[in-house]
């Protein structure tokens, strides 16, 4: 007989794994399917697809309109998903038996970028009460968010440094529920609330604005080639509206 | 005197063009264009008045775009409220109304769409500040919705590339479907679908106004440059606003190309059945309109024989006719397949330039010292020549060969991040002109800021609703009316005509110095 949080946590990662990577599913091919009936790219834009590919890569990695925009959002919002990558680069060690050499060299990386995570989120968040158009803006939404964020990674960090808990044996839950195998979780109580918080963003990753991360990818202004001259751009509506 | 000097190019003697105000709540709350009548409403397909079920019609019409149109789902779904874009719309800029940070002007569609359409807002709308489509939101829709000159200035700032004019085009489309539609766009479209042109104007008025014209070539230049109307078989139809054939500075540009067509020595035509190029179909986010307005242009040209088709200045519509017109009035493969289709005039004009094959007497601007507005829908929603940023280039390539003194602005205010004249799509009515005087604000500092440091006193435009536009907003500037000047005006200036009274006047020029400025050749 398990432990009852060891129950529970296996019971809500499957579910928020199902609800994340099946919600996401849903959504990317909702937006796939989609039709775009008109050429609308934001000029100057590339003149080929592979050039507006490239465009949406840079759009994606360095934040390149955002650059343009404002070098504080910019900056904030670049360390932030940076350290993000990072720190769940370092995770990665958690999920599988032999841990790969780059993952290895990762770790203490991983462990920065938790400090910088938290601490371009603490400075997201101020911007958003300080300056009166962003607070404006911002729905209660868009300040818990900030919030469950630097929760997770606070909990992280004080895994790390201040009460340290049984990874080993984390990790061996983590392993047990991907070869359906339940293995038991430790009770620590900053444990539990830092898985707690991942699931929660889990789960309301594919209902909430968090679909920026797909949705950059299908915006029509970034990812179309500026060719209707050279090439009749001739979507379904425009054939159905022909006929 | 030192101190004029110093003053004049020290930063603090102007107000920074992009000026950040504070916000200020409510501030243009009362802005609303007059709303359409039945008989306004009722040639374009919508109902007459607003109908009794509308907040049912108005979400359903919602799910449907947002089902065709991936722009419109994504964007909605898409903003994380990074806040980037908020001090980036020229009406926010001019008015401090929070409601005109693109932003909060999508968050009001977005409210709408998240309380109908997603999870949260249906079960948590506090937490998503997801609201009801209630007559308070209708009406803020109208408000603000016709305070977006969908110029995407917002999204060339966005990290998404979220565009809020495709998003108060989706508004009006459901506003127009609900019977609340704007009398100024929806008056002018039908007079399209009915006349031919924007102004109503019919064939037999176009053709006295085109005699005119060539009158009046002939007196300048005495030679007879021709402005051939319905001309069948002519080698290219040419379309132009139709503000080109009765405003000012917009003839003054007709004029330019004329000569320019004149002396390339290419037969061309108008048309009568499509006089427009203006297509205010897209301002009310309609497809159908739009199309029906592309397929007059389309049908002109296999009527009239033509081989090319061309545009004339104008900004929103080069947008729907490079962007658009292939894919809803195309294919256009009854043309000429060397060139391309659309082309713009300016392209043309380049062109020639480029060949050598037309002569420019820059000295007969001498008395223009000139800067280049890029207008917004050429800027950033479309392309002139093979190259991105072409559409900034070439004019400014053009506008070089015609002046000696050119000067750009500041370049946070051009070239991809040009600010709107304030007056753009669909907002050029008079009972908006308090909106249109503060939007227009960031383009006026930049101005005088370049009149400022460089004596700049004429600013040339490429769009027929830029020219309209500042040539009533100048003066509230504290500029001349007349300050405002067509890109083919400075060509029509500047142009030596072959057999023209300017050539023999060029000629001795040249013969006295023969390095002549300004010769192209």
């Amino acid at each position: 007989m398990y432990a009852v949080q060891t129950t529970i946590y296996a019971v809500i990662f499957y579910a928020v794994t199902v609800l994340f990577a099946g919600g996401l599913l849903l959504r990317i091919v909702q937006y796939a399917r989609t039709p775009a009936p008109l050429k609308v790219p934001s000029t100057p834009a590339p003149v080929t697809r592979a050039g507006a590919a490239f465009r949406v890569l840079r759009e994606v990695v360095v934040f390149e309109s955002l650059y343009k925009s404002n070098k504080w959002i910019w900056l904030f919002g670049i360390a932030f998903h940076g350290a993000l990558v990072l720190v769940l680069f370092r995770h990665v060690r958690y999920f599988v038996q032999h841990v790969p050499l780059p993952v290895e060299l990762a770790q203490p990386f991983g462990i920065y970028a938790g400090f910088a995570m938290v601490g371009a989120l603490l400075a997201l968040w101020t911007r958003r009460v300080v300056i009166a158009r962003v607070r404006y803006i911002s729905d209660a939404f868009d300040h818990l968010i900030l919030l469950l964020l630097i929760l997770i990674g606070a909990s992280g960090l004080a895994m790390k440094f201040l009460v340290r808990t049984d990874i080993v044996a984390v990790k061996g839950f983590f392993l047990g529920l991907m070869s359906f195998d339940i293995q038991p979780l430790p009770a620590d109580p900053i444990l539990l609330a830092h898985l707690a918080f991942v699931a929660l963003l889990m789960a309301v990753f594919p209902f909430s604005k968090m679909l920026h991360a797909p949705g950059i990818f299908f915006s029509p202004s970034r990812n179309q080639a500026d060719n209707p001259r050279e090439r009749r751009y001739a979507p379904a509506r425009a054939a159905a509206a022909k006929a | 005197m030192e101190r004029t000097e110093q003053l004049d190019h020290g930063q603090a003697a102007y107000e920074d063009p992009l000026e950040v105000p504070a916000i200020a709540c409510g501030a243009m709350a009362e802005s609303k264009p007059y709303v359409a009548l039945p008989q306004h409403q009722e040639p374009l397909g919508f109902p007459g008045e607003l109908v009794e079920n509308w907040q049912e019609k108005a979400i359903l019409k919602l799910g449907d775009l947002v089902k065709n149109n991936r722009a419109l789902r994504v964007y909605l779904d898409a903003c994380v409220r990074c806040g980037a874009c908020t001090d980036k719309c020229h009406y926010f800029m001019g008015t401090g109304d929070p409601k005109n940070m693109p932003v909060a002007r999508q968050n009001l569609m977005r409210k709408v769409y998240r309380r109908y359409f997603t999870l949260a807002g249906k079960v948590t709308p506090w937490l998503v500040g997801a609201e009801d489509l209630t007559r308070e939101v209708l009406d803020e829709w109208y408000s603000y919705f016709h305070q977006c000159s969908q110029c995407r200035r917002c999204s060339a700032y966005c990290p998404f590339g979220i565009d809020t004019a495709e998003i108060s085009m989706a508004a009006r489309e459901i506003m127009d479907s609900i019977g609340m539609g704007q009398k100024y766009s929806n008056e002018i479209i039908a007079k399209v679908h009915k006349v031919g042109n924007n102004l109503g104007l019919p064939p037999k008025a176009l053709k006295n106004t085109l005699e005119g014209l060539e009158e009046e070539i002939e007196e300048e230049t005495g030679v007879p440059v021709k402005l051939p109307l319905d001309k069948e078989g002519a080698e290219l139809l040419l379309v132009t606003p139709s503000a080109d054939f009765f405003a000012s500075p917009h003839m003054e540009g007709l004029i330019g190309y004329a000569k320019v067509l004149h002396e390339s020595g290419i037969s061309w035509t108008f048309s009568s059945h499509a006089s427009e190029a203006g297509n205010f179909g897209m301002f009310i986010g309609s497809y159908e309109n739009m199309q029906t307005i592309s397929k007059r242009v389309a049908k002109a040209a296999r009527d009239l024989k033509v081989k090319r088709l061309m545009f004339g200045e104008c900004g929103h519509a080069w947008r729907v006719a490079y962007n658009f017109l292939n894919t809803i009035a195309g294919p256009f493969d009854f043309l000429d397949p060397r060139y391309p289709v659309p082309q713009h005039i300016c392209e043309f004009t380049y062109d020639l330039i480029q060949k050598g094959k037309l002569r420019l007497d820059k000295s007969k601007n001498d008395h223009i010292r000139l800067t280049f507005h890029d207008s917004c829908n050429v800027a950033r929603a479309s392309r002139m020549g093979d190259t991105p940023g072409g559409q900034f280039e070439i004019p400014r390539a053009i506008l070089r060969a015609s002046c000696n003194h050119y000067y750009d602005m500041d370049p946070a205010t051009i070239r991809e991040g040009t600010v709107c004249c304030g007056g753009g799509g669909g907002l050029l009515t008079d009972e908006l002109m308090d909106l249109r005087v503060k939007g227009a604000a960031p383009r006026m500092k930049a101005l005088k800021e370049v009149a400022g440091e460089h004596g700049v006193t004429h600013m040339a435009a490429i769009c027929a609703i830029c020219k309209a536009q500042f040539s009533k907003v100048l003066p509230k500037y504290g500029f001349d009316m007349e300050s405002i000047v067509s890109v083919h005006q400075m060509v029509s200036n500047a142009i030596v005509l072959t057999g023209s009274t300017q050539e023999e006047e060029w000629n001795k020029k040249a013969g006295q110095a023969p390095q002549g400025q300004g010769a192209q050749v």
